[in-house]
């Protein structure tokens, strides 16, 4: 079982893919076989995942340097050869796991709250592309695949934001998701191009061998090198919501909770970390653009995480916390520790479906109410609900032995390390940003967790119930992951998670236990702080809103980014615009025009020729022949009796 | 005798074009034809000259005239007028004249002294029936068809709705 | 029969004249039937050009004279289809004269 699912490991995406085909195709009419077929499939592809898994622990290190590659060639021509394949490693497998886990239970899920929307088979439909995409994405072996599929993904995530399409606000988070994205995705297809140039192969193995050689095998500098991975990184800026980029995030929430809870949390969004990782290579060899990743990183987690406190919406909340934690993994790559992004990106993955699932629970009982005011109290009414999302903040906010414990404490003690031992003091103000976000997350989950669960209901037309066993027995099993999940990275554990999920050579990282309870106290401090304003309620958020007024607006209207890009869009480029317009009217227009009309005339001259009298063409037919016989005649000089011949030779 | 003969052929032919009554130039034509004949039999070729008279100066000026009285209304003296570009076409063939008569004076042709057969007719029959069969045959089928496409061409076109 | 000056050259520029007047009349003609003429007389020249190398190249084989009958067949054909079409043209458009013919032209 395990040496077939690790030798067939392209059934792990084609199985939903095979659901979708028949979702569309057959099963359209049917809701429930559609939700059924589309389980199953993903089911089995979750099962195979698990036995890979349990193949690659077999093997131990080996996959880490030798990774099973499969692959035929899809295309070739002179100097170009592009594969298709799977690539099994411990860090594709541990993502299968991670996606077709979430998928399953998001689906699950949605068996509940998508009950009787009139597009249910279209939603397991959209979800089944959605998982096939993001596998293939997983296990592809060469970034060309790897691009394939992330277009892909960005067209599921397009058409699931915008399911419910008859709503406007649904319709343009879409559009915007699907630009936004699509902006990062040109510096990524650039930055693929030119590894392809000059590498020659777009094979992740081997230009892990050749970039660390790069003078051997190209002429590149390394500053040529280094901006190849500042234009790569583009497409993960934009994937992976990092700033300025990240404002497509908070408004793809309109989509469906599941799918923000798959696609806008676990899943999608850390396509762009897996990319930067599984590139990652690049970005060691060039230090200053693995600082740009890293401040990037925890520029984006400091900056989504303060917009988060003062956001009114729950699921806003969370993608701002999303943000936020995209930013850690991106300061864990940008440290040079693929085990810290990933071991965290699994943790994530966790903690922040259980908490947008656990949300959707709210939502589904709150009749979509969005505005967390108008909540309150909704412990005694939703237990399971209020429990796992307890669990869920404790795990972000890093409070031990939850997942996000041991996983946020990796990410600082590599950025630590890199300042420390690496002799790279930028590292310190990244380390400082990491540790107030740490604080800050905190205190945002623990804010929103008590106006919504604690307290008296707010709106008194509500009827608040607990939601049914199909949503929340995913609830259970993240809820449960969240606890334990952590535990497999350990840094006592000898031969933990980073052992396996890793480039290089393997370092075990002694615990610092500095950082370790330095860690708890702020995110401590980050929930007493929300104790004390929001369930003692001994200072009035109120008064200090008004106190800090002009902070607090800024925060609100998160830092007017959307607004300075509005004032971009209408005023530069619109501007740029109207100028090419112009230019476009007057002289490129004119240019062809004047072609044309050149034509026009040489045509209208030229139409007098063609009479449509045969004797016309008869006589220019006569005399050509003339003339035919008197330029022989004359232009062939050295056999001038031959000529007159009339060139009957 | 064949400087009499090319005369009265030239001029006919010239007569026939320069001719403004269509009519007249038909029967130039004619003449034509049959100063052509004259020629043929200068060449010793007997049969030809038969089939000249026969067909040109018989049959292809009758079918010329029943087009003529086909097509043609009334006065006759205006009907076969030169379009405008009559120089133009006039210089162009004195053109080819001119060249015709350097090329023809220039190349030296391959001429037999042989003395020529005195009795054609029997000669082409057997050509005719031999080696020539099948484009003989071909011929014929020819012109039967175009007998049939001639009819069908002319046909009166049947008004339909 | 004929002068023994006259010679081969004497038949081919004969031919040649007969063919330039004959082409005049098919280019600069305004009557479709002269035209027709034109191109018989063409023809005609084309027939004498043939008898003629047949009498005085290959004088024993008479080939060129075949062929020339079978021009002359040709010649009957085209006559006969060309004023056919000419009548046609005549039924629709009620003219002769090749300056209205020019519906060559889109």
């Amino acid at each position: 079982m395990i040496e077939f699912a690790l030798y067939n490991a392209w059934l792990i995406p084609l199985l939903p893919a095979v659901a979708f085909v028949l979702i569309a195709l057959v099963f359209k009419p049917l809701p429930k076989v559609s939700a059924f077929v589309a389980i199953t499939f993903i089911l089995i592809s979750f099962v195979l995942a698990i036995c890979i898994g349990i193949g690659v622990i077999q093997q131990g290190g080996e996959f880490v340097e030798h990774p099973l590659k499969q692959a035929f060639t899809w295309f070739s021509m002179n100097g170009l050869k592009v594969e298709m394949g799977v690539q099994i490693d411990p860090t594709s497998a541990m993502m299968l796991f991670v996606v077709t886990l979430v998928a399953s239970l998001v689906q699950i899920y949605s068996l509940g709250y998508m009950h009787g929307d009139p597009g249910f088979s279209r939603f397991y439909a959209y979800l089944s592309l959605f998982a096939m995409s993001m596998l293939g994405l997983v296990i592809a072996p060469n970034l060309l695949q790897m691009f394939v599929f992330w277009e892909l993904v960005g067209l599921c995530s397009y058409l699931l934001i915008g399911f419910w399409f008859h709503k406007y606000s649904a319709r343009e988070a879409a559009k915007k998701a699907f630009i936004t994205t699509r902006t990062g995705d040109f510096g990524l297809l650039l930055g693929i191009l030119l590894l392809q140039i000059n590498f020659g192969t777009l094979d992740l193995q081997r230009l892990g061998e050749m970039i660390p050689n790069f003078a051997q095998y190209t002429h590149l500098s390394l500053g040529a090198l280094t901006v190849i991975a500042v234009i790569l990184f583009l497409g993960p800026i934009g994937k992976s919501g990092q700033f300025p980029l990240h404002v497509w995030l908070p408004d793809a929430m309109e989509g469906p909770t599941p799918v923000s809870a798959l696609i806008h949390a676990a899943t999608m969004v850390v396509a762009g970390v897996y990319l930067t990782g599984r590139t990652l290579i690049l970005f060691k060899t060039v230090p200053s653009a693995m600082a740009f990743v890293a401040f990037m990183g925890a520029f984006t987690a400091l900056f989504a995480a303060s917009i988060a406190i003062t956001q009114t919406e729950m699921k806003k909340i969370l993608a701002y916390s999303t943000v936020s934690q995209l930013g850690y993994m991106m300061l864990a790559l940008g440290a040079g520790s693929l085990t810290a992004s990933m071991f965290h990106l699994m943790t994530h993955a966790f903690f922040k479906a259980l908490m947008f699932l656990g949300a959707g629970s709210v939502l589904h009982s709150m009749h979509n109410e969005a505005n967390i005011w108008k909540y309150g109290g909704l412990k005694k009414y939703m237990p399971v609900t209020y429990w796992t999302f307890l669990v869920g903040c404790l795990a972000i906010a890093g409070i031990p032995p939850f997942a996000g414990f041991w996983s946020k404490d990796e990410i600082l003690l590599v950025t630590y390390n890199m300042a420390a031992h690496q002799h790279q003091p930028f590292y310190y103000l990244l380390f400082v940003m990491a540790v107030l976000t740490a604080g800050l997350t905190a205190f945002y989950m623990f804010r929103m967790f008590f106006i919504c669960f604690h307290g008296e209901l707010r709106d008194k037309h509500a009827h608040p119930h607990e939601s049914p066993f199909s949503m929340l027995l995913p609830l259970y099993v993240l809820a449960f992951l969240s606890v334990v999940g952590g535990l497999v990275g350990m840094p006592w554990l000898q031969h933990g998670f980073g052992y396996f999920v890793r480039i290089g050579e393997f370092e075990h990282e002694a615990p610092n236990y500095i950082i370790m309870v330095g860690s708890v106290v702020v995110a401590l401090i980050g929930i007493f702080t929300a104790i004390t304003i929001y369930l003692k309620k001994s200072v009035s958020h109120e008064k200090l809103a008004q106190q800090f007024k002009p902070i607090y607006t800024l925060l609100y209207n998160k830092y007017y980014i959307d607004e300075i890009y509005l004032w971009i869009i209408h005023n530069v480029i619109d501007g740029l615009g109207r100028f090419l317009w112009w230019v476009d009217t007057t002289i490129v227009d004119g240019i062809i025009d004047a072609v044309g009309n050149a034509a026009k005339l040489l045509g209208s001259t030229f139409r007098r020729i063609q009479t449509g009298k045969l004797q016309h063409y008869a006589l220019v037919l006569f005399a050509g022949i003339v003339i035919l016989v008197i330029i022989m005649n004359f232009m062939d000089t050295s056999s001038v009796n031959l000529g007159l011949l009339g060139g009957v030779r | 005798m064949f400087w009499i003969v090319a005369i009265f052929t030239l001029g006919s032919a010239l007569l026939m074009v320069m001719n403004k009554n269509i009519f007249h130039s038909a029967l130039y034509m004619v003449l034509t034809f049959i100063g052509v004949a004259g020629v043929y039999v200068m060449l010793n070729a007997d049969f030809m000259a038969a089939v000249q008279i026969l067909v040109y100066a018989g049959a292809i000026a009758i079918f010329l005239v029943f087009g003529i009285m086909l097509t043609q209304r009334g006065n006759m003296k205006q009907t076969n007028l030169f379009s405008a570009h009559v120089a133009v076409a006039g210089l162009v063939s004195l053109a080819m004249i001119v060249i015709n008569g350097f090329m023809v004076l220039n190349t030296n042709w391959p001429v037999s002294t042989a003395e020529p057969p005195s009795n054609t007719v029997s000669l082409i029959a057997d050509l005719m029936l031999t080696k020539y069969v099948v484009p003989f045959e071909v011929a014929a089928i020819l012109l039967l068809v175009a007998l049939l496409g001639a009819v069908i061409i002319a046909k009166e076109v049947k008004k339909t709705s | 029969m004929i002068g023994s000056s006259i010679g081969l050259n004497h038949f081919l520029i004969f031919s040649g004249t007969l063919f330039c007047i004959g082409l005049f009349g098919a280019l600069a003609k305004r009557n479709v039937i002269a035209i027709l003429m034109g191109l018989e007389v063409m023809l005609n020249s084309v027939n004498i050009n043939l008898v003629a190398f047949s009498r005085y190249v290959t004088t024993e084989i008479l080939t060129g004279q075949v062929f020339a009958i079978f021009v002359v067949a040709v010649a009957a054909a085209e006559v006969a289809v060309g004023l056919a079409l000419i009548v046609a043209i005549y039924r629709s458009r009620m003219s002769v004269n090749v300056d209205d013919f020019d519906w060559l032209k889109w």
